[in-house]
């Protein structure tokens, strides 16, 4: 595609009606250079790419709504004939999703509220308070964040046994209730605060804990935000981790429940189906509520400190 | 400004309170500084004492090396490490350059580009597992309607993520060539969780690229004009260079994560075996079934070694041979 590109190359104007024509528009916008193809040839592929990153959604939801007989029929129908809507139910029943969603909520809020609240101290420290020691330990916390997750798995494994924490909350939300990469970020926005605001707040006779709690961290929202989406999101996608710590059904995630649900050979596709749409449905419903901190969340993450 | 070098000479005069600000700092760095110490940090130095002894579920003899020279000489070690840089070239050069052409794309003045950027970010929401399902399903040999689709302009039938054969084996196949093995490339069951991954994780790639063209300053481009540059001329002489931090921070990131994947290969194909003859057993499963099914603890210890050293062997060579090349404005 790219070698046909030059071709409908449109020159921008240059000399001097260029230069006026560019210092007459306003705005970062307007600046942007000009497409180098026309739109609909933007439009085809992108229209085309869309609907492959949605066809698995429609195929799934499609599949969840058939029977057993039709779910499994080739050729395959392209739409429901019958719309059975208790699979969602049948699949909720087939396994204990309700204690693994439970589990799941408790997990993850654990982990989202530990980081917020050990991300900002530390961030707060690590930004406006000078200490002794403080670059050397700042770069061992950057440090940590090398190291992959294998890792750990055994060492860590052995550790929360002999705690007696294997197969317990414990063992799922304590070993994340901080995390380097939040503590990096919400470092960034403590410091971005004006000294000033610090100077006057301890005229006012506040002290460090009551300008952390009522300035800097209203100041740094959107950053609180995105943290705590990306802690709950990857909480609610964890598997490796819940496989090893834990072992009785009792204590599954949504996700390793998931995934034991669909190696069970009694099960059925378009159960598989109605599960997946039922532990997917809460972190959609989460996106589509807070779309923007998602999508900023992810391109913070891809800026450079 | 005279009020406040006022209030920091006062400040600096009490000795006491710059004291009592540092406890004050450690006590807040404190509550993370115990949990990096205990399940990040010091793990580090006891995974290595485990991988120096026979552990199986309880510790057993002393045995060096043994364990690093074992994995080294073990073909099953090396079959998944070429798994492994299988999986990662192919889903970071797909996720490398469908994400800057669809970034540059959408960075265009067209119309819906909110609604397509919603789109192409939507997968990245949902949950791997629950997501490498529907993809189970959709490969599924027998049932599904991939294999459909294809037969509708006539693709026979594949086995997809039960495929051991190598894809340029399998399209080499019409021809009646059969290549070498060392050239028969990653089994098509392989090709189909790199498929899904990108599927899963281009939006994110996507939104950094945008964020990444969003930080080009807008005069660039117009002395870039003022000089006669076509928008052709603009795109490859003015935004790929200054587009080439974020895709280097994409490159570097994405190969850690390569590194580390795994619930997509644990959903899309049978993790007891690897998947169709081991040819989608990865390091991390490798390390996974050596520890969690053979419980060889010392074993897998030493070999997630090797990979950590392998890892950041490549991190720092991407650092150290491209980043030279990337343009910082």
């Amino acid at each position: 595609m790219q070698t046909t590109l030059p071709r409908v190359t449109r020159r921008a104007p240059s000399g001097p009606a260029a230069v006026s024509l560019s210092v007459s528009r306003s705005g970062e916008e307007r600046r942007r250079p000009r497409r180098v193809v026309g739109s609909w040839l933007l439009h085809l592929p992108l229209i085309l790419g869309g609907a492959l990153m949605l066809f698995p959604f429609y195929w799934m939801l499609t599949t969840a709504l058939k029977g057993l007989e039709e779910a499994s029929a080739f050729p395959p129908t392209l739409w429901p004939t019958v719309w059975m809507w208790d699979n969602f139910g049948r699949a909720w029943q087939a396994a204990p999703f309700g204690r693994y969603l439970l589990n799941t909520v408790v997990v993850a809020t654990g982990q989202t509220a530990s980081v917020l609240v050990t991300g900002s101290l530390a961030a707060y420290a690590f930004a406006r308070i000078p200490f002794p020691g403080k670059n050397l330990l700042f770069i061992c916390f950057l440090g940590t964040m090398m190291i992959p997750v294998e890792v750990l798995l055994v060492p860590d494994f052995i550790i929360l046994k002999n705690l007696g924490w294997y197969d317990t909350y414990l063992a799922l939300i304590v070993p994340w209730m901080t995390s380097v990469f939040a503590i990096f970020l919400l470092r960034q926005f403590f410091l971005s605060i004006p000294d000033e605001l610090w100077d006057a707040a301890q005229i006012d006779g506040c002290g460090r804990f009551g300008f952390l709690w009522r300035v800097a961290v209203p100041m740094a929202r959107p950053g609180l935000i995105t943290v705590g989406l990306l802690t709950f999101h990857g909480a609610w996608n964890a598997l490796l981790w819940p496989l090893i710590v834990t072992g009785s059904p009792n204590m599954r995630l949504l996700q390793v429940g998931l995934a034991a649900f669909q190696s069970d050979a009694r099960v059925q596709y378009h159960l598989w189906m109605a599960a997946a749409t039922l532990t997917m449905a809460p972190m959609l419903a989460i996106f589509l509520f807070a779309q923007r901190y998602f999508i900023d969340a992810a391109s913070r993450s891809g800026l450079k400190g | 400004m005279a009020r406040r070098s006022a209030v920091k000479l006062a400040l600096q005069s009490d000795g006491a309170a710059q004291g009592r600000g540092a406890f004050q700092a450690y006590l807040y760095v404190l509550p993370a500084f115990v949990i990096l110490l205990a399940f990040h940090f010091l793990p580090i130095f006891y995974a290595f004492y485990i991988s120096l002894f026979n552990w199986r579920i309880q510790q057993g003899g002393f045995t060096g090396l043994a364990n690093y020279a074992n994995a080294l000489t073990n073909p099953e070690f090396w079959d998944s490490l070429k798994v492994t840089v299988y999986y990662a070239l192919g889903v970071i050069v797909a996720n490398l350059v469908l994400s800057t052409a669809i970034g540059y794309a959408l960075s265009q003045r067209i119309r819906g580009r909110v609604l397509y950027r919603l789109v192409y970010f939507l997968p990245y929401v949902t949950p791997v597992v629950a997501a490498a399902l529907v993809w189970r399903w959709i490969f599924h040999a027998q049932y599904g309607i991939l294999n459909f689709g294809l037969g509708l302009i006539g693709v026979p039938a594949q086995q997809w993520l039960l495929e051991p054969r190598g894809v340029v084996e399998l399209l080499l196949q019409p021809f009646g060539v059969a290549p070498p093995a060392w050239l028969a490339g990653p089994s098509l069951a392989l090709v189909c969780i790199i498929v899904f991954t990108v599927w899963h994780t281009i939006g994110f790639s996507i939104v950094v690229v945008l964020a990444g063209l969003a930080n080009i300053p807008g005069e660039v481009y117009d002395a870039a004009r003022i000089d006669g540059a076509g928008s052709w001329g603009i795109l490859r002489h003015v935004t790929l260079p200054l587009l080439s931090p974020t895709l280097f921070f994409l490159m570097v990131v994405s190969t850690i994560g390569a590194f580390q994947s795994f619930s997509s290969i644990y959903v899309m194909t049978d993790p007891t075996h690897g998947g169709p003859l081991g040819t989608t057993r990865n390091a991390t499963m490798y390390i996974f079934q050596n520890f969690f099914e053979f419980t060889r603890l010392g074993y897998a210890s030493a070999v997630a070694f090797l990979l950590f050293f392998i890892v950041l062997g490549l991190t720092i060579v991407q650092v150290r041979v491209l980043g030279p090349r990337v343009h910082y404005q």
